[in-house]
């Protein structure tokens, strides 16, 4: 476990950190290994973008596991808002407590007081991005692009001053910023300011080689050869630019340990078909797919 | 590194990438040459591949900027010029002058009249065909376009508001009675209130669409200055979202903005891809779900019926209401028995003219009720 301060000064140059990330199974290329580890060592938000499957939630698990800091994670939606990001008061614990003084004291007591006691840090219920602020950790903010417009101002605030005010406690400064990582599916532009704060990286599909390797740290059950025939079969449908939705990374790793668990030796035209469904998560994709099985099955 | 120069200090060089960068197109802000130098000081000046890196993550926003970012890269460390090449300025914005400006040369009483004809030719101008106006009429219309006034449709929110009917508000009246020292008091309610739906314009540039093509942006730029979330796509030969350029405030800006942003002007149209492109890219990801999505089209398809009709099914199933508005509809004789047309129809919810102002009027209605 790495002290706080280290998170900026952890890997003095990229290539280690490619090193740390390696160990917890998560293969990265030199593009997206230089950015993270600019982001870290400029203190910045990495923003990531890409197709759904690429690998953008486990590079936050990867980067917390390689730091051994906690992975604190805040999934973003629509009508998300402060009290769920941030922090709340627990009011039926406050109301006990009022109660309580009550039936012990009595009538007789210091309102000031009693109110004082009221706004306690054990009434506070610490929500993802309070958390954060308060131990050094990896923050990850997924599908950011889910959540409003207001919600992306608020965190515009936050990730610029790494500050947060509670009128009754008031303000909490992050000792050491965590290291933040938004995701985002592109379903919505995000607003200039935010992107602005952040390092940007666009996540594309892994080549064969990179895929490979992936599967053989990620599912190293899977026999070699299997592995190696789902990969490319995976790279052959996604060639396909008709999909509604090409498998990710995911899909291939879902593939290989069904094929695996299924006992299958190799992957031919009936276990593809029967285990399709592990990979392509629409009718269409699937007829398609079914369709063109002989194309993409051969070596 | 190869430097343009020798006598130019690092800084210098960079910022005259970030320069030329920004002369590109891509939106490079003065906090985002802070960091992309921060960035090349952290990673070391003289690896090339460092300050590649670098100028992908700090400069860039979005894919289309990576693309620009390297040829710019390509170009500009190759020596081949410094961060002084301009983009030609925009053409000057195109001033709508009006009969009433060039009526306050003349005498009072003539000008009155003059207004009076203006008054009742723009009403005659509403409901024209556009696709039949002059150059002068439609100078005169665009003018109009300003009468516009969309509104957006409503769907219920997530969150609650406080109300004077309702659910019981616990938590507010808890903390009502906490602040009384759990003296009992008002009951607070709350119920659910109301978000403007996104609406998704996607206007059709094909060469048969080509006299309604001005209109149509202007139509979308109304849109765009109206508050409502939206989001603009042309549909041609391919499809490209024009969201952006059409923020300026001044429509003549924004029509030239998007002039450049646009490369299928009147071309063919490939109706079903286009939708297709569009579901996969934006709409099914979320950009179309519970929205309303009007398309504004002749329906003229030049690819097999049958793939549209299965694209606007697709579309149908995300979006919350489909709008389809059709400059033919407008005509007394008009029969929607074009192929296009007839696979698309068991898909749309609300089947408009889009002809003239007036149509688009009822157009804006239509979306405020959707």
């Amino acid at each position: 476990m790495l002290s706080p301060m280290d998170l900026r000064t952890a890997h003095p140059a990229p290539t280690d950190l490619a090193a740390a990330l390696g160990e917890t199974g998560y293969l990265t290329d030199e593009a997206l290994t230089t950015v993270t580890w600019l982001a870290l060592r400029l203190g910045r938000p990495l923003l990531l973008e890409g197709e759904p499957g690429t690998g953008k939630t486990a590079l936050a698990q990867a980067l917390a596991e390689s730091t051994g800091l906690p992975l604190i994670r805040l999934q973003c939606y629509e009508g998300i808002d402060a009290t769920q990001a941030l922090y709340d008061w627990d009011f039926p614990r406050q109301i006990l407590h009022l109660r309580a003084v009550e039936a012990v004291h009595g009538a007789a007591h210091d309102v000031a007081a009693v109110e004082q006691t009221l706004f306690d840090e054990r009434f506070l219920l610490t929500r993802p991005i309070l958390t954060a602020l308060r131990t050094p950790s990896v923050l990850l903010i997924d599908e950011i692009d889910r959540a409003d417009d207001e919600f992306e101002a608020f965190l515009l605030e936050v990730l610029s001053t790494w500050q947060v005010t509670i009128p009754e406690l008031g303000t909490i400064c992050a000792a050491t910023p965590p290291a933040v990582v938004l995701t985002s599916n592109r379903t919505r532009e995000l607003h200039d300011a935010l992107k602005r704060r952040c390092l940007y990286h666009w996540l594309d599909h892994p080549g064969i080689e990179r895929e490979l390797a992936i599967v053989a740290s990620r599912a190293p059950e899977v026999d070699a050869a299997l592995a190696a025939q789902v990969v490319r079969a995976v790279h052959r449908i996604r060639a396909d630019r008709e999909l509604l939705k090409p498998p990710g990374v995911a899909e291939t790793l879902d593939w290989a340990r069904a094929l695996h668990e299924l006992g299958a030796r190799e992957l031919d035209t009936e276990t593809a078909a029967a285990t399709l469904g592990v990979a392509i998560k629409y009718r269409e994709d699937a007829q398609r797919v079914v369709d063109a099985l002989d194309k993409v099955l051969t070596r | 590194m190869t430097v343009a120069s020798p006598s130019r200090s690092g800084a210098e060089i960079l910022l005259g990438f970030a320069r030329t960068l920004r002369a590109a197109g891509v939106p490079v802000t003065a906090d985002r040459e802070r960091t992309y130098l921060e960035a090349v000081a952290a990673l070391g000046i003289w690896d090339p591949a460092a300050v590649y890196y670098a100028g992908r993550a700090s400069l860039c926003g979005a894919p289309a900027d990576l693309d620009r970012h390297d040829l710019a890269f390509a170009a500009y460390f190759a020596g081949e010029l410094g961060g002084t090449k301009r983009r030609p300025a925009p053409p000057p914005p195109q001033i709508a002058a009006a009969d009433l400006t060039d009526a306050s040369k003349t005498g009072g009483a003539e000008r009155e009249e003059t207004l009076r004809a203006v008054a009742s030719s723009a009403e005659v101008l509403r409901h024209r065909d556009i696709a039949a106006l002059s150059a002068d009429d439609k100078r005169l219309l665009a003018e109009l376009f300003s009468s516009l006034h969309p509104r957006a449709p409503r769907r219920r929110a997530h969150r609650h508001t406080a109300s004077r009917r309702g659910t019981v508000d616990a938590r507010r009246t808890l903390r009502d009675t906490v602040r009384r020292m759990g003296e009992p008091g008002v009951i607070h309610r709350r119920r659910r209130g109301h978000r403007p739906r996104r609406v998704i314009l996607l206007l059709d540039i094909s060469g048969s669409m080509s006299p309604y093509a001005d209109s149509l942006l202007r139509l979308a730029h109304a849109f765009c200055r109206s508050g409502i979330p939206v989001e603009v796509f042309t549909l041609g030969t391919r499809l490209t979202q024009i969201t952006r350029p059409l923020q300026h405030r001044d429509p003549d800006r924004a029509l030239v903005a998007v002039g450049d942003a646009v490369a299928d002007w009147s071309g063919g149209t490939r109706l079903a891809d286009g939708l297709a492109t569009f579901l996969e890219r934006w709409g099914r990801r979320g950009l179309a779900r519970g929205a309303v999505v009007v398309i504004a089209s002749d329906g003229w398809e030049r690819g097999d019926p049958a793939a549209l009709g299965e694209q606007m099914r697709r579309l149908h199933a995300v979006s919350h209401a489909v709008v389809w508005s059709n400059p033919h509809r407008g005509r007394a004789a008009y029969a929607p028995i074009q192929g296009g047309i007839v696979a698309a129809l068991p898909h749309i919810d609300h089947f408009v003219a889009g002809h003239s102002l007036a149509a688009f009027a009822e157009l804006v209605e239509v979306v405020a009720h959707a």
